[in-house]
């Protein structure tokens, strides 16, 4: 700590108090107020989305895209929910986002105790191969996928995105998991094995817990991810009534009675469930995916 | 294996304690792969060796793919669209790899350094969150709200900002390279937090007697950020450059929502251009060869990027 307090200022450690803030110098303010306008521009645009959500039409036509509205109107936010039907859209993403997120955290786990702890032959070799899941572009698979689907009657069907992700999240995580698990002491597996624990259980006692922070931060990223993503579900999920959120906002883009509020309240829409999403998980997630589970 | 493991607890003798990595060998380790491999066999490799054949079919779609041979890997060479993509990759590289980086270490470093032992922790923590956000929003909502910031005539916002400059309105996505260059500051602003994060996230790694210890020997804070810093988040910066580069070559959202890859084929991506074939052309085959392409560029990147971490890792394991 107070080390690196020192590191900060350039000064001898020895002159800073111990731990706690230390004296501000203008250098520190300038510095503080160079990341607050950044962070100002990175925000800017949801400042812009927020108001104009709220503005009428002819509100938005006199005033601009700048101001604050001068009446709150609620048109384009009723408009865009009902064209929508938008609890529909947000609970596809839902029901699509938390099973994958789930499943691929429970594959990765498999995957990576069988590589990480197991030390299984031409591991890297697999681990690569998996990883190949989640680095190939989506295009490369795209089309057998579409076929394939359409073949076995899971086209425009969720589970065809399910299914999917699910390969794609759990490639990741077998390749972050296998490498936190390859790190993990040997002397508590050893313990385990000479109290007489197998190796299932093992898995569930010992690896399954002490990892559970990791595990945690990979199941929030998978959801947002898979939230998030675009073209296999634009691409698959052809009726509305399975769309997630971004293809429902997108595909309303073609709209011509989409006025320039609507769309404004459409974005504001797309956001809020992730912000939700972010609020409540926002520690997890800033634990960080490098999160080691084992220290 | 388990079963004996269990029931050997009482009897073994401790100098030969049952570990199940030496006693059973890695063989029974195989099983728990299978689940994952199975998936990754029917979603990912049988498609891709069928997309692969694909390249060398012509097909609509309908009816079965007509054997052609090398003609579209003919066409592709000479087809100057798909050149067009491959050159806005680069610029795509440009502003989700190499900007992104270098911008996101300086912001961890002043976050973590500055404004977390400064000003505490929260103004950290929530800074951080500030500069994560865009990262959390679907692609597809953050190119519609670009879309309308840079709308065209005085009411979108850009415009009406630069209007108080007496700056004329512009049509942004209309011409190029304006249109790239929005794309790109999107992508910027889109990708900026995800290496904010990571790399604060390993900040927190490095130990502070390291510091004191370099500090000592009279080392200044960007001598001690480069050569402490810098090695013990190398890993991180690693993996944020390899998967920003990916997501870089492979990127098709903002481009499908904000330019549809115009004005006029200027902004087209490969990933775009591949959708294209297969669903608005009807060239599969075509479609296919690119999407091929992409792959092996994807590829190629990967394990050059793998073959530079092992090369370094093994060097520092020798300095060490």
């Amino acid at each position: 700590m107070n080390a690196t307090t020192a590191i900060v200022t350039g000064k001898p450690a020895k002159t800073r108090p111990r731990g706690g803030m230390t004296k501000k110098r203008p250098i520190d303010w300038l510095l503080l107020a160079l990341i607050v306008v950044g962070a100002l521009l990175v925000i800017a645009p949801f400042y812009l989305v927020l108001v104009n959500s709220f503005k009428s039409p002819v509100d938005y036509a006199t005033s601009g895209p700048l101001a604050f509205p001068e009446t709150l109107d609620f048109g384009g936010i009723t408009k865009f929910w009902e064209r929508v039907n938008f609890p529909e859209k947000v609970w596809n993403s839902i029901f699509i986002a938390g099973i994958v997120s789930v499943l691929a955290v429970l594959i990765s786990m498999l995957n990576a105790f069988a590589i990480g702890i197991g030390r299984i032959r031409g591991r890297s070799w697999i681990v690569l191969l998996f990883l190949m899941a989640n680095l190939l572009p989506q295009e490369a698979l795209l089309y057998p996928l579409y076929y394939m689907f359409k073949e076995v009657g899971l086209y425009d069907s969720v589970w065809s995105v399910i299914i999917v992700f699910t390969v794609v999240q759990a490639a990741f995580g077998t390749y972050l998991l296998s490498s936190v698990y390859g790190t993990f002491p040997k002397e508590v597996l050893e313990a385990a094995s000479l109290d007489g624990a197998s190796r299932w259980q093992i898995l569930w006692r010992v690896i399954f817990p002490i990892s559970r922070p990791t595990l945690s931060v990979l199941l929030i990223f998978f959801f947002i991810w898979t939230w998030n993503e675009f073209l296999i579900p634009l691409t698959f999920l052809a009726s509305n009534a399975n769309q997630t959120v971004p293809v429902a906002i997108s595909v309303l883009q073609g709209d011509r009675l989409m006025d320039v509020t609507t769309t404004s309240a459409s974005a504001l829409l797309g956001i809020i469930p992730t912000l939700i999403f972010f609020l409540i998980f926002q520690r997890t997630l800033t634990r960080g995916i490098t999160a080691g589970a084992v220290k | 294996m388990s079963r004996a493991t269990t029931t050997g607890r009482t009897k073994l003798p401790p100098e030969q304690p049952s570990i199940p990595q030496r006693s059973g060998g890695t063989g029974a380790y195989w099983l728990y792969l299978l689940p994952g491999f199975v998936l990754l066999l029917v979603i990912v490799i049988v498609p891709l060796v069928w997309n692969l054949y694909l390249t060398f079919t012509k097909w609509r779609g309908v009816r079965s793919p007509e054997f052609i041979g090398l003609e579209n890997w003919q066409k592709i060479l000479t087809d100057s669209d798909f050149w067009t993509s491959f050159t806005n990759s680069v610029w795509m590289i440009l502003a989700m790899v190499v900007v992104p980086t270098i911008v996101g270490l300086i912001v961890a470093a002043l976050l973590f350094d500055v404004v977390g032992r400064k000003f505490g922790g929260k103004v950290g923590s929530f800074l951080r969150a500030t500069y994560y956000l865009p990262q959390i929003l679907p692609i597809a909502v953050a190119g519609i709200v670009i879309g309308w910031i840079v709308r065209p005539g005085g009411d979108g916002a850009l415009n009406q900002i630069l209007g108080w400059f007496g700056v004329p309105p512009y049509d942004w996505l209309g011409q190029m390279p304006s249109a790239l260059i929005v794309l790109m500051v999107v992508m910027v602003w889109v990708q900026l937090g995800y290496p904010v994060v990571v790399f604060m996230a390993a900040l927190q790694r490095v130990d502070p007697e390291l510091y004191e210890a370099a500090e000592l020997d009279g080392a200044n804070w960007f001598q001690r950020f480069s050569a402490i810093t810098m090695s013990i988040i190398r890993p991180e910066i690693f993996v944020v450059t390899l998967t920003c580069t990916i997501a870089a070559l492979k990127v098709f959202g903002p481009v499908y929502i904000i330019t549809r890859g115009g004005p006029a084929g200027a902004t087209l991506v490969p990933a775009y251009y591949a959708y294209q074939e297969f669903f608005t052309k009807r060239n599969v085959g075509y479609g296919a060869t690119i999407a091929t392409v992409l792959t092996i560029v994807v590829v190629i990147v990967s394990i050059i990027f793998i073959r530079v971490q092992n090369s370094l890792e093994r060097k520092e394991r020798a300095g060490l």
